[in-house]
C-alpha cells in the first residue's frame, strides 16, 4: 500500500480511480487544498497595495513563497523568480521580452524535435516574425538528443530552447552536460530549459545547470492550475523589456511615459494568482517533506515495474529510453492494430486514466512515425497495484479489438 | 457510459471487417480528409449512375469509431441519390453509429461523413 496516497482526497472520494496521467496534471494533496481554502477564508486580499493586516499577510505570504521557490530550485536571488500562469507563459515571456528584442535577422534559434509545443511554437513564430533561422535538433532512435549533430552550428547560434525531460519519451536529457558543452563552444548563447516535467519529479538546481532561463508549471507539481514560474538570471532579466503592461508592474505612470517597477514585479502585470502562489508554497513544503530524491526513487521503481510488465505483452511498442536511469516516470506506447484513442477510451471506462494523442508534441510524433501514442505517467501516489490494474485493463483492450 | 455501449458489438464487427474497404477501380469522384488530432484519415471513392451512388469504397486508417463509422456509412448510402445524401445530417450519422459519442470523439465519428459530403460539394 502506498503510504502517500491517503494524503490525496480525490482517491478517497473516488476509490476506484487509477490515475496515470500526472504528466498532464497532478492530483493535489490535502495540505495544498487546505492552504488555498485558508487563504480565501482567512486572509483573502490583493497583494502589495492594501495597508490593512490581511493584505499585509497575503503580501508577506507571496514574498515568502517567492523565497521558497528560489531555494527549491537554488536560484541566487528571489527576484529571479517570476510568477506567471504556467510554463507556456514563462516561455512566451522569454520569447517576446528577450528573444524578439535581442535577436536579429540572420541569427539562429535552436530547439529540439522532442519539445512540447509550448517550447517549440513560440520560437518558431518569433523566428518567423524576425527572420531568424529556426533549427531543430533531432533525436537518436533510442530517444536521446542528437546533440553532436554536425549539421548544427551551435557555435553560431544565439539561443537554445531545450527540454529537461520529454513529456512523451520520458528521456531525461543530461542537461548540465549539454549546457556545459554548448557554452564551451559558444559562451554567448542564451539557454532556456523547459523544466515542466522535471521540477515536479527530481531535484533541479539552476545554478548547477547554469541555464539562463528555466520554466515550470505549478499544477504538475501538486499546486493549483494557473500558477507557473519563470526563473531568469538577474543580469538578463534586468535588461529585458516588460512582456505585459498594466497594474503592479509600474513605479510611476505619467501621461507621456511610465517607469517600470524593479525585478521581479516588472514582469508581473495585474493581480497575480495569489491562491495559486499559496498552493505552490504548500506543494513545495509537501514535496520537501518527502524529499525529491524519494519522489524520484519511488517513481523509478514503479516505472521499472511497469516497463517489465509491458514488455511481457505481445504487440506493444514502447518509445523512449529502455533504462529507467535516463528516464522520468513517463511511458508512451502503441498497441499493434489498435488506435491509442481506443486504448485510452476503453481504459477510461474502467476508471483507468491514461492519455492518448500527440501529447502536444506533433513534430516528435511525426519523427516517431506514429500519429498518436498512449501514455501512462506516474507520481508519488501511484504504486504497483495501479500498474497491475492498468496491465489487466490493457489485456482487456486487446481482447475487445482483436 | 461503459465499454459495452460505446464499443457495441455491431460497431466492433465493422471495425474488424470493414465493408466497402478498398479503392474502386472505376470511380467518378473521390475525396480525402484527415483529423490531425488523432491522425485518422479517410478517403472515399464514389461511382455514380445518374444521380445515384452505384458503388462506393473507402480507404483509411484510424480508431475504431472512425473506421467503423466509415464502414457503416458507405454501406448505408449505397444506392441513395445525391438529394437523399444532402439531407443526411451529422445527427443521422451519430444515430447510425448507435452510440453516445463524447465531444472529443465526435470528430472521429463524423470523419467519414465529412469526406462523403466533400465528394459532393
Amino acid at each position: 500500500m502506498n503510504i502517500w496516497k491517503k494524503d490525496f482526497p480525490i482517491f478517497q472520494k473516488n476509490p476506484q480511480l487509477i490515475y496515470l496521467d500526472s504528466a498532464a496534471t497532478s492530483q493535489k494533496p490535502k495540505v495544498v487544498l487546505n492552504a488555498i481554502q485558508d487563504y480565501y477564508e482567512n486572509y483573502n486580499a490583493n497583494v502589495r497595495r492594501g495597508l490593512y493586516p490581511i493584505a499585509e499577510k497575503a503580501t508577506k505570504k507571496v514574498e515568502e513563497i517567492r523565497k521558497k521557490v528560489a531555494k527549491f530550485i537554488n536560484a541566487k536571488d528571489p527576484s529571479e523568480i517570476i510568477f506567471v500562469r504556467n510554463a507556456t507563459e514563462a516561455i512566451n515571456l522569454v520569447a517576446y521580452a528577450f528573444a524578439s528584442h535581442n535577436l536579429q535577422k540572420g541569427d539562429s534559434i535552436i530547439t529540439t524535435i522532442m519539445e512540447h509545443h509550448s517550447n517549440f511554437v513560440p520560437w518558431q513564430q518569433v523566428a518567423k516574425i524576425k527572420g531568424i533561422k529556426f533549427e531543430v535538433l533531432d533525436i537518436t532512435n533510442d530517444g536521446f538528443l542528437h546533440i553532436n549533430d554536425s549539421r548544427f552550428k551551435i557555435q553560431d547560434s544565439r539561443f537554445l530552447a531545450i527540454t529537461h525531460v520529454s513529456n512523451v519519451l520520458g528521456t531525461i536529457n543530461p542537461i548540465k552536460e549539454i549546457i556545459r558543452k554548448v557554452r564551451e563552444v559558444n559562451p554567448h548563447i542564451k539557454i532556456l530549459v523547459d523544466a515542466a516535467q522535471s521540477v515536479p519529479h527530481m531535484l533541479v538546481d539552476v545554478q548547477d545547470l547554469d541555464c539562463d532561463f528555466l520554466a515550470f508549471s505549478g499544477h504538475k507539481m501538486m499546486a493549483g492550475t494557473g500558477i507557473g514560474v519563470l526563473y531568469g538570471k538577474k543580469e538578463l532579466l534586468k535588461h529585458m523589456q516588460p512582456f505585459l503592461y498594466g497594474g503592479e508592474m509600474i513605479k510611476e505612470v505619467g501621461i507621456e511615459q511610465t517607469i517600470f517597477a524593479d525585478l521581479p514585479y516588472r514582469f508581473e502585470a495585474g493581480t497575480p494568482d495569489i491562491a495559486g502562489i499559496i498552493s505552490l508554497g504548500a506543494a513545495i513544503d509537501y514535496l520537501q517533506s518527502i524529499g525529491m530524491e524519494n519522489v524520484r526513487n519511488h517513481e523509478s521503481r514503479i516505472m521499472q515495474y511497469a516497463l517489465d510488465q509491458l514488455r511481457q505483452i505481445d504487440g506493444i511498442t514502447m518509445h523512449g529510453p529502455g533504462d529507467v536511469k535516463n528516464r522520468s516516470g513517463v511511458i508512451s506506447f502503441n498497441v499493434d492494430g489498435i488506435h491509442a484513442h481506443d486504448v485510452a477510451q476503453v481504459l477510461g471506462d474502467m476508471h483507468i486514466c491514461i492519455r492518448a494523442g500527440h501529447h502536444c508534441a506533433m513534430p516528435l510524433h511525426k519523427r516517431l512515425g506514429v500519429p498518436a501514442t498512449a501514455r501512462v505517467s506516474f507520481y508519488l501516489y501511484n504504486d504497483e497495484s495501479d500498474v497491475n490494474k492498468f496491465i489487466k485493463g490493457l489485456k482487456e483492450v486487446k481482447k475487445i479489438f482483436q | 457510459m461503459d465499454t459495452q455501449t460505446l464499443y457495441r458489438e455491431e460497431l466492433l464487427e465493422h471495425y474488424r471487417n470493414p465493408q466497402n474497404f478498398g479503392k474502386l477501380s472505376d470511380f467518378d469522384i473521390s475525396s480525402k480528409q484527415s483529423n490531425p488530432f488523432c491522425g485518422d484519415d479517410v478517403e472515399i471513392f464514389v461511382q455514380l449512375k445518374k444521380y445515384r451512388i452505384k458503388n462506393i469504397g473507402f480507404e483509411g486508417k484510424g480508431c475504431a469509431i472512425s473506421m467503423a463509422g466509415a464502414s457503416m456509412l458507405t454501406e448505408f448510402v449505397k444506392g441513395k441519390t445525391k438529394k437523399e445524401l444532402t439531407k443526411f445530417s451529422e445527427k443521422d450519422m451519430l444515430s447510425l453509429l448507435g452510440i453516445e459519442v463524447s465531444e472529443t470523439r465526435k470528430k472521429c465519428a463524423l470523419l467519414g461523413l465529412a469526406v462523403l459530403k466533400d465528394c459532393f460539394s
